[in-house]
């Protein structure tokens, strides 16, 4: 269990965690998001006590992080920004490195390695140097070294930045598949990572905390969660017309292609309703789904939002960039 | 004490990873050989013993042991892999103390290299070898002080030519407060026990006492404090520098 209670994080003027305070408990995948600069990363180097804060408590299954940093990070799994690692040592002595430190020997210590190395898939680079890597397989030898004493608490920097889209789904399939009593703390900024495989996902903007919830309840802000969209093999005024009548719908758009979007009124399922009138109407339907949700969308407003009630300016440069 | 020592392992392997080592060793056999033969006339001197080779050797280090100390931290900080280093259990302390004393044992091996120079003199001549066993614990010993304080400039900045700079300044000061012409600056109207004060914060007063073969308390306490202090100011520094 992760319980972090009025953190904040001040280098010089600047704040980059703004008081916040959240509990984790095991079994949970926390996603955070958030633009740059937001507080994500200096949040987890708080939480791995490599960074102290300048005020508030973290503890991490009842080690306080401040006080007992050691019992802490034996618990702690990190992979930190960037996947830094030794350029001049070989992939396989970096491991070896990482175990001996986390005081393992012998037959366990290569048994251990053995399990990470097929977990993330290093075999074909062992004897390879860290500076010889792709980006992709230095990311994966830094998921690696976190995962090789089976911490009960994971925490991971972007874990997939710089991977393709193979590889993306390979790490993401390992976080999901570990084990249901462990705390896991990723951060990303591809939004779609945090329903694929997060249980909760939280966005901070300027250092705080603008939204936690579910994936599913984050998708639920967007304007377009439960919205239908339709391809009509020909569309008339009057089906556009009748869809805007109806109760339930705040607003019907039209794009270039034909396809017509129908918003509902605070995120009701409005599937029936479209469906009856288009069919009373005769129309030959092409095309139609509900969206749940562009996650996108509700990224970019939060944020904004946040950083909007910073200062006025900042509020007209975001305008200007949400209508680009 | 476990930890300290998988850190100095990796440490002295990285120095072999890449051909740094070998160079530092070549370019640092090959100069105390130029400086006993040529600079220390080794030979017109007559004398059967290594006080050519020890009378060089503060300069040779002026130059060479900030060069290995320069990486210790700067490196890591560059890199990023201080995060990673930082974040697994192990303390500040145990990391600091593993980093220099593979940095230690690493000129010390350098040092023992230079054996051909015994063999040298013994087989020229009839030496003290006590004087020379001395002369060579208190050159290790005084690297170790080198060390120690680049060391702590190495964690202050993250470009290694600025550690290496800052390292040999401090270095020199360290080796000329004891020298006659910094002495005779201060004699003039300096109160005695500011000139001696001076004179003993030297490195060269206390190398020269031991490599003249008396081996003093007072020496080794003076080396073996000097290191303890500057490692104890990397920890702060580290500590506190780690993050930026």
């Amino acid at each position: 269990m992760i319980q972090i209670s009025q953190l904040s994080k001040y280098f010089d003027d600047f704040c980059a965690v703004d008081n916040i305070s959240f509990t984790l408990e095991p079994g949970e995948i926390l996603g955070f998001l958030g633009p740059n600069g937001a507080g994500k990363s200096t949040t987890m180097k708080i939480l791995t006590g490599f960074l102290a804060p300048s005020s508030g408590q973290v503890t991490i299954l009842g080690h306080d992080v401040l006080k007992d940093p050691i019992s802490a990070q034996l618990e702690i799994g990190y992979l930190p920004e960037g996947a830094p690692a030794y350029a001049d040592m070989t992939v396989m002595a970096a491991l070896k490195f990482i175990a001996q430190i986390r005081g393992y020997a012998g037959e366990e210590l290569r048994q251990r390695i053995q399990n990470v190395i097929e977990k993330v898939e290093l075999q074909a680079v062992l004897d390879k140097r860290v500076e010889n890597l792709s980006k992709g397989y230095c990311r994966r030898l830094g998921i690696a070294q976190a995962l090789i004493h089976d911490p009960k608490v994971l925490i991971l920097d972007e874990p997939t930045d710089g991977l393709d889209p193979n590889q993306k789904h390979q790490v993401r399939e390992l976080i999901r598949n570990l084990s249901k009593d462990k705390t896991v703390i990723i951060s990303t900024h591809i939004l779609e990572e945090v329903s694929a495989v997060c249980t909760r996902a939280m966005i901070l903007a300027a250092g705080r905390i603008v939204f936690d919830g579910t994936p599913q309840s984050l998708a639920a802000k967007s304007d377009l969660h439960n919205a239908v969209r339709i391809k009509l093999q020909s569309v008339s005024i009057d089906i556009v017309e009748a869809l805007t009548a109806l109760p339930e719908v705040q607003q019907v758009t039209q794009d270039e292609t034909g396809m017509i979007t129908v918003y509902p009124k605070d995120g009701k399922a409005i599937l029936s309703a479209v469906n009856a009138v288009l069919h009373s109407n005769n129309c030959l339907v092409e095309e139609l789904h509900v969206e749940s949700g562009q996650l996108d969308d509700v990224f970019r407003k939060v944020t904004l939002a946040a950083h909007s009630n910073e200062s006025s300016l900042d509020k007209m440069d975001n305008k200007q960039e949400q209508s680009a | 004490m476990k930890s300290i020592n998988i850190i100095l392992k990796r440490e002295l392997a990285a120095y072999f990873a890449t051909p740094v080592a070998y160079i530092f060793i070549i370019i640092f056999l090959m100069l105390s050989g130029v400086f006993t033969f040529y600079l220390g006339r080794f030979y017109e001197q007559g004398q059967a013993d290594l006080s050519s080779f020890f009378n060089f050797i503060p300069w040779l280090y002026l130059v060479l042991v900030p060069a290995v100390a320069m990486r210790l931290w700067s490196e890591e900080r560059r890199s990023g892999t201080i995060e990673l280093l930082m974040t697994l259990p192990v303390t500040t302390g145990q990391v600091v103390i593993g980093k220099f004393l593979a940095a230690w044992l690493f000129v010390g091996l350098a040092l023992l290299l230079t054996f051909p120079l015994w063999l040298t003199v013994n087989y020229l001549g009839d030496p003290d070898n006590g004087v020379i066993v001395a002369g060579y614990i208190g050159s290790w010993l005084m690297s170790g002080g080198f060390l120690a304080i680049g060391s702590c400039l190495s964690a202050a900045t993250k470009n290694q030519i600025i550690a290496f700079i800052l390292t040999l300044v401090v270095c020199f000061l360290m080796i000329v407060s004891g020298f006659p012409i910094v002495q005779d600056v201060f004699s003039a109207w300096a109160p005695l026990w500011v000139v001696d004060g001076f004179a003993t914060l030297s490195f060269l007063t206390h190398f020269e006492a031991i490599s003249r073969g008396v081996i003093d308390l007072r020496d080794l306490i003076y080396f073996l404090a000097l290191i303890t202090a500057w490692l104890y100011a990397t920890v702060l520094v580290v500590d506190m520098k780690k993050a930026d």
